[in-house]
C-alpha cells in the first residue's frame, strides 16, 4: 500500500531484496484505445466506436465504484511517455521488475478484455486480440515475463477453443477468469474452461473483480468502493465453495487454481466451515469423495496480494501456518494503489526455505516454470 | 468437554410455527381470509428446509411436527438441560420472503403476537425478538413501537440476506426506534431470497447457501461500519446470529487495511473497524466453524483480541453439536462466564433490568 499509515519500525522489514523474487499479479495496459485494433477485425473497430463494450453493468466507461485514484493506480507510476499507468514496459521495468528483482512476473490483462460482457461474439475476438497483444507488447520483449490466456468467460464452448489454440505455448502460464459471473464458477457453463485448462496442463488464475449481473452481496448492492473492494474476498470465497461443491475438482483432477488479489485470511475459516457443513449434508452432493477442506489443500494456491495486516504480524503468520508455506505466490499487484512493497510484507523470523518458496518456489512449481 | 454453568444466556433459540394457519387467530378478517381464500402455502424458506440435516439434531427431532414446535420439547431439551436463567427465541418463519409489504406486515404482527401467547407466555426465562417487515421502513418502525412495550421484547430481528444492506441509510429509522427502546439489533443467517443467495449468483444447493451465510454476514459487517451505523448510532448493539465468527479476524485485518486506504471516501468512520466491532457488534456462539482440538479456537480467540464479542446459543433446534458439547473444548472458566452470563447481560440490556427487577422483588 502507498499509504503508510501505521507506526512500525523500520526494522521490521528486511532489507531491500536481493534475492530473485516472482510477482504473480501485474496488470500491463494499452496506451491508447486502439492499441488492440491490429489482432481486431474491421468489423469491431467500427462496432467498438459506435456501441462500445456491453458489460454486465451500465457505465459506458469507467467503473459504477469509483476508484480512489486515477485506474485504482499508484501516483507515480504514470509513465513518462505518456499512457496509463501499466501500459510502458520500459517503465515498468525501471520503476518495477528491475529494482525487485523481478525475475518471473504473471500478466492479468484487465479492463475491456472480453471477460464480463454480454456480446459474446465481441468476447471472443477481444479476449483473442489481448493475448496477441500481450506476447507481441510485452513476452517477446522480456522474457521475465508470462502472459494470462484470457477468455470469453461466460462462452464455455468458444473459451476452450481459445485455450486450446495457446496449447504448449510457452508465452503463457495461466488461463485467465474473474471472480465474479453470471453464475458462480463452479456451475456447468464454465466446465469447458476447466477441461482445456487441464488438458493443456495450465492453471486456472481466479482475479478479483468482474462483473456478472449478480448484487456483489447477497443483500443487494453496496453504496462504496471499500465495500466493493473488501468484498471481493467474500465473492471469492462463494466461488470458490462452489468450485469445491459442484465437483469440479472430482471431474477434474489435474487442475490447479490460484486465487488472485482477494486475500487468503478467510481460507482457513471458509475451509473449516465447508467440512463442518459438509459432515452434516454430504447426501446432498455425493458426487464429492473427499472433505471439501481436501479438495482446496490439493487444488488452491493464493496470491498474497493485498496481504492482510492485522496489529500483530504474528497471528497473519499463524494464519499462513493452517495454510500452508507451499501454497502462497508473492504478488504486488503493479502498478496498483494496493501495491504490497516486496522488501516489507515478510517479517525477519521467516524461515529462509519459507521465505524462498513464499518469493519465487512455489510460484515456479505452479506454473511450471523452473 | 467444557461444561455450561447454570444462570446462563442462550441467545438463540428458534420456535418454530407449525403452520401458516397458526397465525391466522393472530390475523384480522381481511388477512385471514387472503390466506384461506388464496390457499397460501406454509412459509418455510428454502434457508432451513424442515427435513434438512441442520434443522433440528436427530435427538431434537419430533415424531411428528416441524422441530422446535414444542415447548415442552424446547423446555427439556434446551431450557432446562443447559441450566439457562434467559432464553431468546428468534423465530425463523419465512415470513421476509413474500414480496407484498401489507402482507409481510400483517404475518409479522401475527407471527410477534404468537410468540407472545405461545411462547412468552409459558415461561418466565423466555425473551423474544421483534421480527420486522424490512420492506417497508415505515411498518417496521411501528411495529417495533407497537412491540416494545412488552419489556419481554429484547431485541429486533432482520435477516442478514434482506432487500438492500444493513447499513443503507434507508434502514436507519429502524436503527433509531431500536436504540430508542434499548433493543439490539439481531441479524440472523437466512434470506429472503429477494437477491441471489450468495455474493456470484445462484448457487445448485442447500449446502451452498448455508456456507454462503458466513460471507453474507462478512458484507453486512462492512456496510453497517463504513455507512456510518454506529456513528449516528453509538448506543446501538448488533448480535450477528448463526453467522459462525471464526473468519473475523482475518476480515477485519483486511477492512481494517482497506479502511486505512481509502478512508477518504467515508470520513464519517472517525473509529477504526476493530473498534467498532468491541463497541458495537456481538457474535452467537454457535456455529463454531473450527477444528475441535482447543488450541486452534483458543489462537482465533487471541486474533480477536477481546474475550467480550461471543454470546452463548444453542441455535436450537438446528444441528450445530452433539450430545452437551455446546462449548468448545478447552475454555477456560472466565471465558465461560463471559460467553453465558456476563456478555449477553451486557449486552441484552433488558435482560439486566429484569434481572434487577426480580433481586428487588
Amino acid at each position: 500500500m502507498n499509504v503508510q499509515l501505521r507506526d512500525r519500525p523500520e526494522t521490521a522489514s528486511t532489507t531491500a531484496i536481493k534475492t530473485a523474487i516472482a510477482d504473480c499479479d501485474i496488470h500491463p495496459a494499452r496506451a491508447t484505445k486502439d492499441e488492440l485494433y491490429p489482432w481486431l477485425a474491421k468489423r469491431w473497430h467500427a462496432h467498438l466506436e459506435t456501441y462500445g463494450v456491453p458489460a454486465y453493468q451500465g457505465m459506458m466507461e469507467g467503473p459504477p465504484y469509483p476508484k480512489a485514484q486515477p485506474n485504482a493506480s499508484r501516483r507515480d507510476a504514470w509513465p513518462p511517455e505518456g499512457g496509463q499507468q501499466g501500459s510502458s514496459l520500459s517503465f515498468m521495468q525501471k520503476q518495477h521488475l528491475d529494482p525487485n528483482n523481478v525475475v518471473f512476473g504473471v500478466l492479468n490483462p484487465l479492463g475491456a478484455t472480453g471477460q464480463g460482457m454480454r456480446n459474446h461474439d465481441l468476447a471472443a475476438a477481444l479476449a483473442s486480440a489481448i493475448n496477441d497483444w500481450q506476447i507481441e507488447k510485452w513476452t517477446s520483449k522480456d522474457k521475465r515475463l508470462k502472459g494470462s490466456i484470457v477468455v470469453a468467460n461466460e462462452d464455455g464452448v468458444t473459451a476452450a477453443k481459445e485455450i486450446r489454440k495457446r496449447a504448449g505455448d510457452p508465452n503463457y502460464v495461466q488461463v485467465l477468469l474473474l471472480s465474479r459471473n453470471v453464475e458462480p464458477l463452479g456451475q456447468r457453463r464454465y466446465w469447458p474452461i476447466y477441461e482445456a485448462a487441464e488438458e493443456i496442463g495450465l492453471p486456472v488464475g481466479v482475479h478479483a473483480f468482474g462483473f456478472g449481473g449478480n448484487p456483489i452481496t447477497a443483500s443487494g448492492w453496496p453504496s462504496y468502493y471499500i465495500e466493493e473492494m473488501v468484498g471481493h474476498s467474500q465473492c471469492q470465497q462463494t466461488a470458490l465453495a462452489s468450485l469445491v461443491l459442484e465437483g469440479v475438482f472430482e471431474r477434474y483432477p489435474k487442475l490447479k487454481m490460484v486465487m488472485v488479489e482477494a486475500g487468503f485470511g478467510w481460507a482457513p475459516s471458509l475451509a473449516w466451515r465447508l467440512d463442518k457443513v459438509w459432515e452434516r449434508l454430504r447426501s446432498e452432493v455425493p458426487h464429492l469423495k473427499r472433505k471439501p477442506s481436501e479438495y482446496i489443500r490439493d487444488h488452491i494456491w493464493w496470491t498474497t496480494q493485498p496481504m492482510e495486516d492485522p496489529e500483530r504480524r504474528e497471528h497473519l503468520f499463524q494464519m499462513i501456518e493452517w495454510i500452508g508455506w507451499d501454497k502462497l505466490l508473492f504478488a504486488t499487484d503493479y502498478p496498483h494503489w494496493d501495491y504490497d512493497e516486496p522488501s516489507r510484507v515478510l517479517p525477519a523470523g521467516v524461515s529462509d526455505a519459507n521465505r524462498q518458496a513464499f518469493y519465487l518456489d512455489n510460484a515456479r512449481r505452479v506454473y511450471g516454470v523452473i | 468437554m467444557t461444561s455450561p454453568i447454570l444462570g446462563g444466556v442462550d441467545c438463540d433459540l428458534h420456535p418454530a410455527v407449525p403452520h401458516l394457519t397458526s397465525l391466522l387467530p393472530y390475523m384480522n378478517d381481511y388477512w385471514r381470509d387472503q390466506v384461506t381464500t388464496r390457499g397460501m402455502t406454509d412459509l418455510v424458506s428454502q434457508s432451513y428446509p424442515t427435513n434438512s440435516p441442520i434443522s433440528a439434531r436427530p435427538d431434537w427431532r419430533p415424531a411428528q411436527g416441524k422441530p422446535g414446535s414444542s415447548y415442552d420439547d424446547m423446555r427439556r431439551q434446551a431450557l432446562d438441560r443447559f441450566g439457562v436463567a434467559y432464553g431468546i427465541c428468534n423465530p425463523l418463519y419465512g415470513v421476509q420472503m413474500v414480496f407484498s409489504e401489507d402482507m409481510q406486515d400483517a404475518f409479522c404482527r401475527a407471527l410477534n403476537d404468537w410468540l407472545v401467547k405461545e411462547w412468552l407466555d409459558k415461561d418466565t426465562r423466555l425473551r423474544g425478538s421483534i421480527v420486522i417487515p424490512t420492506q417497508s421502513v415505515e411498518k417496521s418502525v411501528a411495529e417495533i413501537e407497537r412491540c416494545a412495550a412488552d419489556r419481554r421484547f429484547v431485541q429486533v430481528l432482520m435477516l442478514v440476506m434482506g432487500d438492500v444492506p444493513l447499513g443503507k441509510r434507508e434502514l436507519w429509522p429502524i436503527y433509531a426506534a431500536a436504540e430508542k427502546h434499548g433493543l439490539p439489533v439481531g441479524v440472523h443467517a437466512g434470506s429472503a431470497y429477494h437477491n441471489p443467495p450468495t455474493s456470484v449468483g445462484w448457487g445448485s444447493y442447500h449446502i451452498e447457501d448455508y456456507v454462503a451465510q458466513a460471507q453474507a454476514f462478512q458484507t453486512q459487517l462492512t456496510s453497517v461500519i463504513v455507512e456510518g451505523v454506529f456513528a449516528k448510532f453509538p448506543n446501538l448493539k448488533m448480535v450477528m446470529l448463526e453467522s459462525g465468527f471464526t473468519w473475523l479476524p482475518a476480515f477485519l485485518w483486511r477492512l481494517h487495511k482497506f479502511w486505512r486506504g481509502v478512508r477518504m471516501e467515508t470520513p464519517w468512520v472517525d473509529r477504526a473497524p476493530l473498534e467498532i466491532v468491541r463497541s458495537n457488534i456481538r457474535f452467537s456462539l454457535q456455529p463454531v466453524d473450527a477444528p475441535p482440538e482447543p488450541e486452534t479456537l483458543n489462537r482465533l480467540f487471541d486474533h480477536m483480541q477481546s474475550d467480550e464479542l461471543i454470546l452463548f446459543s444453542t441455535d436450537y433446534p438446528h444441528w450445530q453439536f452433539d450430545g452437551d458439547e455446546v462449548l468448545p473444548k478447552g475454555l477456560s472458566d472466565d471465558l465461560v462466564r463471559k460467553i453465558m452470563i456476563d456478555n449477553p447481560m451486557a449486552t441484552y440490556g433488558r435482560l439486566s433490568q429484569s434481572a434487577t427487577k426480580e433481586m428487588t422483588r
